[in-house]
């Protein structure tokens, strides 16, 4: 096998393996994580009817929304209206792409696309994510999935600002876009979240922990914006908005809104794992290169972090209660955006002085 | 005229919200454990889990007609029930005891006694009103069907539910 095909072979394998086999179960099991989480946070039990514990909830859930009659309405915009529900899980699932999601196996390494742009085509695709929701809420043709489209046409803009403006400190320090670069970085030099981890005497380490702190939190708080959850779900706002952008849409239409929502969760956690938390390296686990069930075990350690960040994404949306319209622009514009500014100026100015 | 209503002074630490995020969070995280190690009482599993041995005496469940001792459906037929039902659920056509029969000086009895359970409001007041003790509710209360006409529960079903109730009233036997 030349070089080519078995490259063109092993990234198909990779993206059948890491979409179908990793992904959409993740999203669909995500779905009854939060059902649970939440029924655990509020004293209920949560789905147990279907299988042990509700495991096989999912399975009925799919099952129902496929099963569902696909309504659309008559005063829709045919085109847009069928486009938005695919323009809203597309990004969601192609930003996996550049997200290094394990070390190797086999010699082979664990990313799809291993460009040198990377963090930058996460912004690009993931910021694609809020055409399926505007097009979605506009198409409707109907006032409540078009006051939700506006909201979160105006709610991404402001948070992609701080989000974009969050990760620049990480990049003065790594000096390299590419993904796959951050987390070996990280592995050679300590976590981001703990950059004094392992060099415990040297004081850049203590003085960059607090700028990345800072980024950590507000990019964060800006992915949460960016997913539209709780307390950022204003697109979708129940209560004043009946379902927001999605009130018009039913089966399987809304079923891809609804899994996109979570798909875009768990790249989202994706992002902030490679960028903060180390990525796939655990202290003490040797990458692929050691055995191919070191590589399964990267793979593993990724994703138990990832779950952990959607463990905490759920907390959160069960404990805080929805913020007020211009509370949140306040929040994005007044706050947000100034804290990663002047974030980055900090960061510059530590690492000007404390060359390493 | 407009009320001003003064809003309260925030100290330093509400203004800057995190402590209460934190509180909060804290409070959440403690109910999700309590609920993982089962320390949290929950509701009772319907289905699979019933009070029905735990009904108080009591309990106000279905009303049922009964028989005393000797077999003799209690009830004579005077309506005080079908009268002072308030959703009007019982519905009693009364019969004539033949002269020859063993309870003759009875005089009534019930041919038709229906209950429509989709009416009945499980009030008790039939059972209150009864001059013979003829009528109880009972401790069933899941009544259920796929009909309306299913909902009307007629004598025989009536008396499945009641059963037999020994010597409370004994004005009809023989010997007095």
């Amino acid at each position: 096998m030349n070089p080519t095909t078995f490259f063109i072979f092993t990234t198909l394998l990779k993206i059948v393996g890491i979409v179908f086999v990793v992904i959409l179960p993740m999203v669909s099991y995500a779905v009854y994580a939060e059902r649970k989480v939440s029924a655990l946070i509020q004293d209920r039990l949560g789905p147990n009817r279907v299988g042990p514990a509700g495991l096989f909830q999912p399975i009925a859930d799919a099952m129902k929304f496929v099963l569902k009659e696909d309504f659309t309405p008559a005063h829709v915009n045919k085109f847009y209206y069928w486009l938005a529900p695919c323009l809203a899980m597309v990004p969601a699932i192609t930003t996996v792409a550049v997200v290094p999601f394990g070390s190797t196996l086999f010699g082979v390494p664990m990313v799809i696309a291993d460009i040198n742009v990377g963090v930058l085509f996460v912004f690009a695709i993931a910021s694609l994510g809020v055409y399926g929701i505007v097009i979605g809420g506009w198409a409707s043709n109907s006032k409540y999935p078009f006051l939700g489209g506006l909201r979160s046409t105006s709610q991404m803009i402001s948070y992609e600002l701080s989000l974009g403006l969050a990760v620049i400190p990480i990049f003065l320090l790594i000096g390299n876009l590419r993904l796959t670069e951050v987390v070996h970085y990280q592995i050679n030099h300590g976590w981001l979240i703990v950059p004094f981890a392992g060099d415990w005497r040297n004081p850049l380490g203590w003085l960059l922990a607090v700028p990345m702190w800072i980024s950590f939190a507000v990019f964060a708080i800006a992915v949460f914006a960016e997913t539209n959850r709780l307390p950022f779900d204003l697109p979708e706002a129940e209560t004043e908005l009946v379902g927001g952008y999605h009130t018009e849409y039913s089966s399987m239409k809304f079923a891809l809104f609804f899994l996109g929502e979570y798909a875009a969760m768990i790249t989202g956690s994706a992002i902030i794992v490679t960028l903060f938390l180390g990525g796939w390296h655990f202290p003490g686990i040797p990458d692929g290169s050691h055995g191919w069930i070191f590589g399964l075990i990267n793979i593993f350690v990724f994703f138990a972090k990832i779950a952990v960040l959607l463990f905490v994404f759920i907390w959160v949306r069960f404990t805080l209660p929805r913020f007020r319209y211009d509370q949140l622009m306040r929040l994005g514009w007044v706050f947000f955006f100034e804290i990663a500014l002047v974030n980055i100026f900090w960061a510059a100015a530590i690492l000007t002085f404390f060359d390493r | 005229m407009s009320i001003n209503v003064a809003r309260p002074k925030l100290t330093w630490s509400e203004r800057l919200y995190l402590p209460a995020i934190a509180a909060g969070m804290a409070i959440t995280l403690r109910h999700f454990k309590n609920m993982l190690f089962r320390r949290t009482k929950v509701t009772m599993e319907y289905p699979e889990e019933k009070w029905d041995s735990q009904l108080p005496e009591h309990y106000r469940g279905a009303p049922a007609l009964v028989k005393d001792e000797s077999g003799r459906i209690r009830c004579v037929a005077c309506q005080l029930c079908e009268f002072i039902c308030p959703p009007r659920a019982i519905k009693i056509e009364p019969g004539e005891i033949p002269a020859q029969d063993r309870f003759s000086k009875v005089e009534k009895y019930p041919r038709e006694f229906d209950i429509d359970m989709i009416r009945c409001i499980f009030c008790g007041m039939c059972e209150e009103v009864c001059p013979e003790q003829a009528i109880f509710l009972r401790k069933d209360y899941a009544i259920t069907g796929l009909t309306r006409a299913e909902m009307v529960h007629d004598k025989e079903k009536l008396l499945e539910i009641g059963g037999v109730m020994h010597g409370v009233v004994l004005k009809w036997n023989e010997k007095k």
